[in-house]
């Protein structure tokens, strides 16, 4: 075997090792918590449930209509209807929003301390505010979404669309191109790659605002973190409640990866990046 | 026929540098005149005021035609067209009609010798190729003057003599009016037919050196004593710049 190649396997391995041993460590302090905690019934309510009681208690009695694997994709269903619909338009808007913005510098003065604003205002404390305005179905479920997630589009596509090319900028003046062909020709592909890292930040965010909505608005079609949220009254419930919350991760980082490979997809002509990542 | 001419032009920039100081100059058709000087001296500056890119403080300039071209330091590619795409560009904008801009599209890449790779994109071609591509777009209308801020400076010594051998006969066959700017002395000597020398703060024209090699000028002129002298010469009023 040469040796680079054995360098490569040797990094391959370390890649898959060196993370199966933090989860090992990580697993084996959890163990050691619930042996302490979980197993006095007076601290249960706010301990952790052993690792292997969220497999077998939360996901695997398979055929139970109330609880494990088959109710949680069921109510994970209309999360991941709000989540995609709330971070299609918290797109959609946000970069209307930011086009807005880089069209004018007096647009984007008066909106942008508004912006930061949005993301600064903790949603949970205008609940109240929120269902007077948008009832406790889906439009308010959608507004919660688009509330958390527009910001990072509105920055990145911002900082996209003004980080485009002088030179590019001067070779379209030259050209006496018009303020729409600017825009379309060159600013808004310019501004793909850093639109896409701002809607990878947020769709984390869009899932984390369509479960927390569950959390707060009761009536129309309830998601996991409906599912979430009744099993964490009860005590004995931890192992059911620990497994909707994982399935709810799960689906993120999904999210994440599907959509990091869409940007490299959708860019693989135009920039190296997929290479100096992969080095 | 005088293509373009600048009367008079001087810059100074808002923080009180004096850029350009009282520069007069014409080239024809057919002329391809150079301008050598120290970085930062305000060549690039005096084409930017020439595009229009950028207003004198005062003086004025005037240019033969509309259709100018326009070469930059680096090549100035969208990394998300090929290399067809990219020619295209500049006719585009223009508003040139999609049939009408096919054939001198064509006929630009063949120019600069990028028909094998019209389908790529610009990360895949090297600094050379990347250069051509340039060239091209800005080929394709025909332009009367064409301007070259330091094109080849980022290229190593031989593409760069290769680039200036094809560019010369594209010079011979379009017939426009050039005006080259460069750090290289042998690059000045060998495109031009008038070599200008410019000093920095203010920037100045401060001697003119009449090429007259005659056309097409041979690679290999590089290497005779007359091209050796010239070369000498410039250098000599370059270190005055300098000074």
């Amino acid at each position: 075997m040469k040796p680079s190649s054995q360098i490569s396997q040797n990094r391959r391995i370390s890649t898959i090792v060196l993370p199966v041993i933090t989860f090992i460590f990580f697993l084996s302090i959890w163990y050691a918590y619930a042996k302490f905690h979980y197993d006095n019934p007076v601290q249960r309510r706010n301990a952790l449930p052993y690792p292997h009681e969220i497999f077998t208690d939360g996901f695997l009695p398979l055929n139970d209509k109330v609880n494990g694997l088959r109710p949680i994709l069921g109510y994970m269903w209309p999360t991941v209807k709000v989540t995609f619909l709330g971070l299609l338009i918290a797109v959609v808007l946000g970069v209307f929003v930011a086009t807005l913005m880089n069209l004018s510098k007096g647009i984007e003065k008066s909106l942008f301390p508004y912006a930061v604003i949005l993301q600064t205002v903790p949603i949970l404390a205008i609940t109240p505010l929120l269902t007077e305005l948008f009832g406790e179905e889906l439009g308010v479920r959608l507004v919660v979404t688009v509330l958390v997630a527009i910001f990072p589009v509105i920055t990145n596509m911002l900082f996209g669309l003004q980080s485009t090319d002088r030179a590019l900028h001067d070779l379209f003046t030259l050209n006496q191109a018009s303020r729409w062909e600017r825009l379309v020709k060159l600013e808004l592909p310019s501004a793909l790659p850093s639109l896409m890292t701002g809607i990878r930040i947020a769709s984390g965010s869009a899932v984390i605002g369509s479960v927390v909505a569950d959390f707060f608005f009761a009536k129309g079609e309830k998601g996991i973190g409906y599912y979430i949220r009744t099993r964490q009254q009860q005590a004995i419930q931890r192992p059911e409640m620990f497994a909707g919350t994982i399935t709810a991760s799960l689906f993120g980082i999904a999210m994440f990866v599907i959509i990091g490979w869409i940007t490299s997809r959708a860019i693989r002509n135009w920039h190296d990046l997929n290479l100096t990542h992969r080095q | 026929m005088t293509a373009l001419s600048l009367r008079n032009i001087s810059m100074t920039f808002p923080d009180g540098t004096q850029a350009i100081d009282s520069v007069d100059l014409s080239v024809e058709r057919g002329e391809f005149v150079t301008i050598v000087g120290p970085s930062g001296c305000g060549k690039s500056t005096l084409l930017r005021i020439i595009s229009g890119l950028q207003k004198p403080t005062s003086g004025s300039c005037e240019l033969d035609s509309k259709s100018l071209g326009y070469v930059f330091q680096d090549s100035v590619l969208l990394p998300w067209r090929d290399v067809r795409k990219n020619v295209e560009l500049n006719a585009e904008l223009q508003g040139v009609p999609k049939e009408q801009r096919q054939e001198s599209v064509q006929k630009a890449i063949n120019l600069v010798k990028l028909n094998e790779h019209v389908t790529k994109f610009p990360h895949q071609l090297s600094g050379g190729m990347k250069m051509r591509c340039s060239l091209a777009r800005s080929l394709v209308s025909q332009p009367q003057v064409f301007l070259f801020d330091e094109p080849f400076g980022a290229l190593d010594e031989m593409t760069r003599e290769h680039l200036n051998d094809e560019l010369l006969n594209i010079f011979l066959q379009e017939k426009f009016a050039g005006l080259f700017i460069t750090h290289s002395i042998q690059e000045a000597v060998f495109l031009s037919t008038r070599v200008i020398v410019m000093s920095s703060q203010p920037g100045r024209f401060i001697s003119e050196h009449p090429i007259d090699f005659p056309f097409p000028r041979e690679p290999n002129i590089r290497y005779s004593a007359a091209f050796a002298e010239l070369c000498g010469r410039i250098s000599h009023d370059l270190k005055l710049a300098h000074a």
